[in-house]
């Protein structure tokens, strides 16, 4: 395939950015997203001119690193999947594809496509987690009995993997799916019960601090979340976060 | 401290607001629309009985100022709410595509009710003033002919058209808005959440649709 790509180019979080053209020749339908992004670094490398900064690490859609808006959407127009496991047989050959950063001012731009997401740290700083000391005698897991279903829908919300296609795709570059999913694995299950109310306050209002936008309830986020994590756990947070504000 | 963040500061807790004023705001178009089907199926006089009614009765005085209230703030919490989305994506991306994973009802719903604001202004000048401070001529039954100003306001095909855009651009916010607020409160379940859903897109369909049915029948109708 021969593709026409549309890059943004961005030296770093000050300067203002612009889009670049470049033409990728013979590109294999079988490659991912980012080894066709490899093949164009090589080429730019052999050009002398310098390569395309982007995030990626595992390649196998676990790490949540390769955040890449393309042609529109979040990871492209595949669903459920990060940009590593999108695959070039998604294109036609001829097509001209944008290659886009997360845009939000909760994620500034590093770099080209590379943004920064410690927002996101630092909202799990705030509460993402239980104070127990898990070093030493660990009661057996099977001691606390947890209903099949609790217990499958705190591992679904754990499934994020924090990329941030949902900040990315939401119309008001809102974390609510990532927050709630955060807040749900631990408000599911009886170690998170001790602090769900400090918890739910202190993440949401990290999230506000770090200037993240307010949910529509568009449910674009879950679309285009690749683990397929549901708005379930949005409504959730809203009634934990409206508990803890009223009760405790 | 807590307790008045939760409730006012939050952005969560902005959201509470819209989506509770949003859905008490609701109960105030279904009894306005009863009110109005009395264009259609009664007389001028029984228009009129219902319009004093509605401006005199005690309780529905408290509940108006209830509403005014509820106005404002779904107004200014909107507006703020719109502003601070604005705020978190200050480099807009060069394309995107909205309508690949969201309905366009949930993606315009502040300029659907910036729009149904402005209705609700114009709306308020031609009756809702003429009502409470103009002079208007009495009926048979010694109330104010408020009748008399509807139709000839609908009459006017301008006036009409504006009611009827209007209405379906209430209609789209409605179509978004009810399942929003639910979901906003956090009252969601696996078996009641579809339902909502439906009868919420419906009411919005019922609701506009019929408000939006009686200009037009002043319009055809040789009767009036």
């Amino acid at each position: 395939m021969n593709l026409t790509l549309k890059v943004w180019r961005q030296k770093n979080a000050k300067e203002t950015g612009s889009f670049a053209t470049y033409q990728v020749r013979d590109i294999s339908p079988d490659m991912s997203f980012l080894e066709m992004m490899d093949v164009l670094n090589e080429q730019l490398i052999s050009q002398g001119t310098e390569s395309v900064v982007f995030d990626h690490d595992c390649r196998e859609g676990i790490c949540g690193m390769c955040s890449m808006f393309i042609n529109g959407e979040a990871h492209g127009p595949d669903r459920g999947v990060t940009t590593c496991q999108l695959h070039m047989r998604k294109f036609k050959d001829g097509d001209t594809i944008t290659v886009e950063p997360w845009r939000a001012k909760a994620f500034p731009v590093v770099r080209d496509l590379m943004v920064d997401r410690s927002s996101f740290d630092r909202i799990i700083q705030a509460g993402g987690f239980i104070s127990v000391n898990t070093m030493g005698n660990l009661p057996d897991a099977n001691a606390t009995p947890i209903e099949k279903h609790d217990a499958d829908a705190a591992f679904d919300a754990a499934t994020c993997i924090g990329c941030g296609a949902c900040v990315a795709t939401c119309k008001n570059a809102s974390a609510m799916l990532f927050v709630s999913a955060k807040v749900s694995q631990f408000a599911l299950l009886p170690q998170g019960q001790v602090e769900a109310a400090d918890r739910v306050r202190n993440m949401v209002n990290q999230m506000d601090l770090e200037g993240f936008g307010n949910c529509t309830n568009t449910g674009a986020c879950e679309v285009e979340c690749p683990k397929g994590i549901s708005i379930e756990n949005i409504a959730r947070m809203n009634r934990e976060y409206l508990k803890a504000s009223l009760i405790s | 401290m807590t307790l008045k963040r939760g409730l006012f500061g939050s952005s969560l807790a902005r959201k509470y607001w819209m989506a509770l004023t949003g859905l008490f705001l609701i109960s105030f178009l279904v009894i306005h629309l009863v009110g109005n089907l009395t264009i259609v199926i009664g007389t001028a006089d029984d228009f009129n009985a219902y319009a004093a009614f509605m401006t005199s009765f005690p309780p529905i005085k408290i509940i108006s100022y209830l509403l005014y209230a509820s106005i404002l703030l779904h107004a200014v919490d909107g507006i703020v709410l719109a502003r601070q989305n604005r705020a978190a994506r200050p480099v807009g991306y060069g394309e995107y595509r909205g309508s690949a994973n969201a309905g366009w009802a949930s993606r315009n719903m502040a300029l659907l009710g910036i729009f149904t604001l402005l209705f609700l202004l114009v709306h308020m000048k031609s009756f809702w003033f003429e009502m409470h401070f103009g002079s208007l001529p009495l009926d048979a039954n010694g109330n104010k002919d408020l009748f008399g100003i509807t139709v000839a306001a609908f009459e006017q095909v301008w006036y009409s058209a504006f009611y009827v855009v209007a209405m379906v651009s209430l209609g789209f916010h409605l179509w978004h808005g009810v399942e929003s607020a639910f979901q906003t409160m956090g009252w969601t379940h696996p078996t009641y959440t579809p339902v909502v859903q439906i009868a919420g897109r419906t009411l919005a369909v019922v609701l506009c649709g019929a408000f939006a049915m009686i200009p037009l029948y002043v319009l055809i109708s040789p009767n009036i």
